[in-house]
């Protein structure tokens, strides 16, 4: 147990290196933060003198070697912009982020998983059919789309919620649901799935032969079974709750880390990203140890028994 | 079966167990079991042999209602007098598991792999027999105990996972006859295990069936096994029962050509067990039956009568046989 956990650490640590590694290094070949800062038209000395201050003046593997220790230390930069420690930047934005992007999994969760049980259990009824309709609708109509109809249909034709902005709560649930409906469709689909391949196996028609009534058979010996790939897209969607609402977030103007992000990116505001990034990343991959972890609660084959 | 042996068993004997007649299993326009007609009397072992794809375990999961919706299911079976085709999901989820039980193939995939397998036995118990926790956790180790499951106390807490085959197998077995049913339906209860496993439960089957009385209805590719453990029985072809009769009489005196393919086809019943090797030719396609005998496209024997479907007839005493053919060649030496 002790060194399966090790493991799972030591693979955690090598996805968080890895995710940092990769964004350093597309956003410093894609761009020189100095001249984008500091605009093209911007005297050579000072644009030398910006490159100097923040090191960038470094061979890129030097900066690289500073930038790990200083996250080895605590460190994790400041700002281009203003010079503000980036962990505060990004710290600010995300308890707006959080009251979209939770709200939106409770309703991915209460709306997807019992969805895709009902469509399971009446496989070509016409609920299946409308339910899968809104299924593939959700996953497939992306959701900057799907959240300027909303706008156009509640704010711009019917005037009853806010575009944008995070004046109040009305203004929050335009986003939730933008949010929340792709991820219902893509839960329902895979619990559907999930149930169908369950209600399929041979233990469900011993169920049945012992005389469980259909009830039973569903929620004690279907379910638990279903229940252990849908721990994985729910996971999935946990690990997200940080960074799933960029383009959401930038439909909406919610200023929220999403919003953060795309403006960091396009400013080449190095901290700041592989701040949020290292944020996503670990909350990525502590989901994932979570959901492993729910593995051997849910699945006894898992739990290392003989066998 | 013609109006007046109906007449004659009726008056002579206690009504059978199961009684299916024209049964009819269809999966889309696919015919799976073909107008099917069986009896099982009470306490009796009944082998049921044939080809793989004849409809052996299609019968049984039709009667017990345990076919996907997929299947359309006509005709009627009867468990002592009681129709179960069309019964209410209430009604047979008290037969199932309580009169009638069913144990498969491969039992380490019908166990459901989350539960203890003492949970899933004490679920049949509180089930069938209004038992309480405790009293389920008693009967169950009793009834483990009486399967052959060594060290029940450790083993009932362990999940299918944990337990070989064979063991599994004992569990489902233990798990059937926690109801106490009236019949035991064993579909290749051994197919998937090793030989020597094998041998022990068909040992293990004889002896609940004798010690509890209840019927033995076993499904197998293997004759030999049915030579041993079955006091009749039923060969099918193509979805239909061809052949049915007292075991000695079966195998000393084969009427259907088919059957006496199948014992051909056999080294020596002394001899070491095999599958059944099939005849020359193979089975017709679900899509493609003849319109008369299934059969008649392999038969050594075939003649222009047989472009008509035989029904099942009482040639010899206690001895069925679908085959126009059959009395003819009875006579020919
Ligand atoms: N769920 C199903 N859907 C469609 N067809 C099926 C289904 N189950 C069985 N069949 C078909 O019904 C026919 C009879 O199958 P069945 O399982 O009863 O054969 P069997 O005699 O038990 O063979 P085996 O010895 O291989 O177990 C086969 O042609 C099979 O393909
Ligand atoms: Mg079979």
């Amino acid at each position: 147990m002790l060194r399966y956990l090790a493991l799972r650490l030591g693979r955690a640590a090598l996805t968080i290196v890895l995710v940092v590694t990769f964004a350093f290094v597309v956003l410093r070949l894609s761009g020189d933060p100095a001249v984008i800062i500091m605009s093209p038209e911007a005297p050579q000395a000072a644009i030398e003198a910006f490159r100097h201050a923040w090191g960038l003046d470094q061979p890129i593997w030097v900066q690289y070697i500073d930038y790990f220790s200083a996250i080895a230390h605590g460190e994790l930069g400041q700002s281009f912009r203003d010079g503000r420690p980036a962990i505060d930047l990004v710290a600010e934005r995300i308890p707006a982020t959080l009251w979209l992007t939770i709200p939106a999994l409770c309703l991915k969760l209460l709306i997807g998983i019992p969805a895709g049980i009902h469509a399971a259990l009446h496989r070509n009824s016409l609920t299946d059919r409308v339910v899968m309709a809104g299924a593939v609708a959700g996953f497939t109509v992306p959701s900057f789309v799907l959240g300027l109809m909303l706008v156009l249909l509640f704010s711009v034709e019917l005037g009853w919620l806010p575009s944008g902005g995070q004046g109040s709560w009305q203004a929050g649930i335009l986003p939730v649901i933008t949010l929340g409906f792709g991820g219902a469709g893509i839960l329902a689909r895979f619990t559907r799935s999930a149930m169908l391949e369950v209600l399929g196996q041979p233990y469900i028609r011993t169920a049945s032969a012992k005389g469980v009534p259909w009830a039973r058979v569903v929620r004690g010996h279907a379910l638990p079974n279903a229940a252990i790939p849908t721990v994985t897209i729910v996971g999935f969607m946990v690990g997200s709750l940080i960074a799933g609402a960029v383009v959401v977030e930038s439909v909406f103007s919610w200023p929220g880390v999403g919003r953060l992000l795309v403006v960091a990116v396009s400013n080449r505001d190095l901290a700041v990203v592989q701040c949020i990034l290292l944020l996503v990343a670990t909350t990525m991959v502590v989901s994932n140890l979570i959901v492993d972890l729910l593995y051997g609660v849910l699945d006894p084959r898992l739990r290392g028994g003989r066998s | 079966m013609s109006a007046s042996l109906a007449d004659r068993k009726a008056a002579s004997t206690p009504p059978d167990l199961v009684e299916i007649r024209d049964l009819v299993v269809t999966f889309g326009d696919q015919p799976a079991v073909r107008g099917l007609d069986l009896t099982l009397r009470r306490g009796e072992a009944l082998g049921i042999v044939g080809e793989s794809g004849c409809g052996k375990s299609v019968t049984w999961l039709a009667a017990l209602g345990l076919l996907p919706p997929t299947a359309t299911v006509e005709g009627s079976v009867r468990l002592a007098g009681q129709e179960l085709l069309g019964a209410a999901p209430a009604t047979l989820d008290t037969l199932r598991g309580g009169r009638i039980a069913i144990i498969f193939q491969d039992p380490t995939s019908s166990l459901n792999p989350v539960h203890r397998v003492g949970t899933q036995v004490r679920e049949a118990l509180r089930l069938h027999r209004g038992m309480d926790h405790r009293a389920a956790a008693a009967e169950a180790l009793r009834l483990f105990d009486l399967v052959g499951i060594p060290d029940s106390r450790r083993r009932v807490d362990l999940y299918p996972h944990e337990l070989s085959g064979g063991q599994n197998q004992r569990v489902m077995i233990a798990m059937a006859l926690a109801g106490q049913p009236d019949v035991l339906i064993a579909d290749e209860p051994t197919t998937a295990l090793d030989a020597t496993i094998q041998a022990q439960i068909l040992e293990l089957l004889q002896k609940v069936q004798r010690e509890t009385g209840m019927a033995l209805v076993l499904i197998s590719h293997d004759l030999g096994v049915v030579a041993e453990l079955c006091q009749r029985v039923g060969v099918m072809y193509a979805g239909r029962m061809v052949e049915m009769a007292e075991a000695s009489q079966l195998f000393a005196h084969p009427l259907h050509p088919y059957t006496k393919g199948l014992l051909a086809a056999l080294p020596d019943l002394s001899g070491p067990r095999r599958r059944l090797v099939p005849i020359q030719g193979s089975v017709p396609e679900p899509g493609a039956m003849p319109a008369g005998c299934a059969f008649m496209p392999r038969c050594p024997d075939q003649q222009r009568q047989c472009t008509a479907l035989p029904a099942l007839r009482e040639l010899a005493p206690a001895h069925h046989v679908a085959c126009v053919r059959a009395p003819i060649m009875r006579a020919a030496p």
